[in-house]
């Protein structure tokens, strides 16, 4: 079997990211980028799926600016196998993301497809699903857990209030939580081997896809700031406090 | 020196960062309580390959330059100093060593399993002799086809966690010119006759472990001989001892750069009169006098090692280096120790413990005094040269 892992570059987890001064997005000038972390418990699945005998290949692929390629090359030095880079220095919306992938997904035929259930860039939590619906493949999506079974898999899913098992038919289309594994660092001497294995550069055109945005972004803003509370001296003051916020 | 490629090595500092982050910080309370890096641990540095940094790739190691080995060092010494600690003497003397005098046969041998993560320690250092080799009280006696080893070595790194021993000893009972009664053995420190003492009790740097070796007639093969050659010892010695003081140095920037870390981050949070003590000048003084001393030593590191890697003379830039970094790192875990107010006496706080860590910067891979006098020699003899220092 071959697993597809779509990665997504975004700004680092451990940056507080700031918005431009002009509300038109946020700031990722100088911002130290990385791998979605979603992105990278997919790849860390995949390869878990090979070592254990399931999977002959792990392609990884990006869309995103030429400089996803490190993203690429990160998911190479983990252990997949060879990486397609679709570069656009466009703002893809998520279906425009999914239907590459589905070009792509036609392309080299996978068993399963393996994505984070988010980007933490801009938490929409679409493209996987998109992915599914346009190639009508079932999905697991927010996978806790999942256990392969010859022509099917099985998908513990993080739902409100528990988890829900759903067995699914390859090929399928599985999102990851961040509860299902702990990503391993990529060593020295595997860094050392990724530069060697192959990454092909492809662009949207050559997919014939329609990449047009269907959104238009007004505003981006800071959370508002959390206003200090205030200390009462008794219960009657704090009974006092709330009659008159009209609380209770 | 071109070192490994820049892509990667940025690429790997990057996942180091993370690592030394994500994992080695999270376990230092377990390695100071055990006095020991856990096993796991250890193997996961062993599989990051950092213990193969300095090896040639033909070697099984990354092949880096001065300038990739410091830096990697500088960032993975933020983290608690005996995870350096159980990497440097594979990184540094003994490869050094062996890259230099050893044999074919010595390097084909032990460099792959040096920068597998085999630990070594490297015996110099005797209870009545260091620097001066006529002193040398160990011996080395032909037997054979090979030699019988005997004597004891002082205050040996790593030595209870050691496969591989670089030893020096006298293979001529005579003083001759140049050192050349000393030759360098490599031994197996699993062979008979080879004890190791209890490990020596510290100031601090708890984790990494130094302790006395014993030789009782010892016997190693003729080709455990270093470079096949007798009388090279010393000069072998003396040259891996040079590229430790940068190792030093990076080891105090990185080191420093934490301990300046944590003190604004108390700073930060511990309040006095109403408001965070970062906002009271006489704090602020220490922050900024700290911050800009981590910064000099940081641009030292850069230039110092850009001139070891560009072959250029490089013996004053890296003594000044070491000698000021280290230095420097005492400095600023005592301003974080000041800063913490009584807190910075208690064991509770991280600050003491930067405190007694730091010692030993300004003395081991030479004292500050010794710095000093080998950078006053050397300009000296520069300025006698050419009237400029």
């Amino acid at each position: 079997m071959k697993i597809l892992v779509p990665v997504k570059r975004v700004i680092d987890y451990n940056v507080k990211p700031r918005v431009k001064a002009d509300g038109s997005g946020v700031d990722l000038a100088n911002v130290k980028m990385s791998m979605n972390p979603f992105d990278e418990i997919a790849v860390e699945e995949a390869i878990r799926i090979k070592e254990a005998g399931n999977a002959e290949e792990i392609v990884a692929v990006s869309v995103g600016p030429a400089k996803a390629q490190e993203t690429l090359r990160t998911a190479l030095a983990m252990g997949a196998d060879r990486a397609i880079l679709v570069e656009s220095d466009e703002d893809l919306e998520p279906l425009a993301v999914a239907k590459i992938l589905k070009a792509i997904v036609e392309e080299e035929q996978p068993g399963l497809v393996l994505l984070g259930k988010q980007s933490i860039s801009d938490d929409s939590n679409q493209t996987g699903q998109m992915l599914a619906a346009l190639l009508d493949r079932p999905q697991g999506t927010f996978a806790n857990t999942i256990t392969l079974e010859g022509d099917s898999i099985t998908v513990k899913r993080e739902i409100d209030g528990g988890l829900e098992t759903v067995k699914l038919t390859l090929p399928a289309i599985v999102t990851t939580d961040l509860r299902l594994n702990e990503p391993r660092y990529a060593s020295l001497p595997n860094i050392m081997k990724a530069k060697k294995k192959p990454l092909d550069t492809k662009s949207p055109a050559d997919f014939g896809v329609d990449t047009a945005p269907r959104l238009k972004t007004l505003k981006v803003s800071e959370p508002p700031v959390r206003q200090a509370g205030e200390k009462v001296e008794d219960v009657d003051a704090l009974v006092a406090k709330i009659k008159a916020l009209g609380i209770a | 020196m071109s070192g490994m490629d820049a892509e990667v090595f940025d690429q790997f500092i990057e996942q180091l960062w993370r690592y030394v982050h994500e994992r080695l910080i999270p376990a230092e309370k377990d390695v100071i309580a055990a006095n020991a890096i856990p096993e796991d641990i250890l193997d996961e540095m062993r599989e990051m390959g950092l213990f193969g940094l300095t090896m040639p790739e033909e070697y099984g190691g990354a092949g880096m330059n001065t300038s990739q080995y410091v830096e990697t060092i500088r960032v993975l010494s933020y983290a608690l100093p005996a995870y350096r600690s159980i990497t440097s003497i594979n990184l540094g003397m003994v490869c050094t060593a062996l890259k230099k005098s050893g044999t074919e046969a010595q390097k084909a041998e032990w460099l792959p399993r040096l920068a597998a993560g085999e630990i070594a320690c490297f015996g110099l250092t005797e209870p009545g002799s260091g620097s001066d080799s006529a002193a040398m009280q160990t011996t080395a006696v032909k037997d054979g086809n090979g030699y019988r080893l005997n004597g004891s070595k002082r205050y040996i790194t790593n030595a209870p966690f050691a496969k591989l021993g670089l030893i020096m000893a006298r293979t001529s009972k005579e003083p001759l010119p140049k050192n050349a009664h000393v030759s360098a053995f490599l031994v197996d420190m699993e062979k008979a006759g080879v004890t190791v003492g209890k490990p020596d009790k510290k100031m601090g740097q708890e984790g990494s472990q130094i302790a006395d070796i014993y030789l009782d007639d010892v016997h190693v093969d003729g080709d455990a001989l270093l470079g096949g050659e007798e009388g090279q010892g010393f000069r072998t010695a003396m040259m891996s001892l040079d590229n430790g003081r940068l190792s030093v140095a990076a080891a105090s920037a990185g080191y420093a750069r934490r301990i300046l870390d944590t003190a604004m981050r108390y700073a930060q949070d511990r309040k006095a009169f109403g408001e965070p003590i970062n906002q009271f000048q006489l704090i602020q003084a220490m922050l900024a006098d700290s911050e800009a001393e981590i910064y000099a030593a940081e641009c030292m590191l850069k230039d110092a090692t850009a001139k070891v890697d560009a072959g250029e003379p490089s013996l004053l830039p890296a003594a000044s280096t070491k000698l000021f970094a280290s230095e420097m790192c005492n400095r600023v875990a005592n301003r974080c120790v000041q800063i913490h107010g009584g807190a910075g006496y208690l064991a509770e706080y991280e600050a003491e413990r930067f405190y007694r860590d730091s010692r030993i910067y300004t003395i081991y891979e030479g004292t500050s005094q010794i710095m000093q006098l080998v950078i006053a020699k050397a300009m000296l003899r520069n300025f006698a040269a050419g009237g400029q220092a």
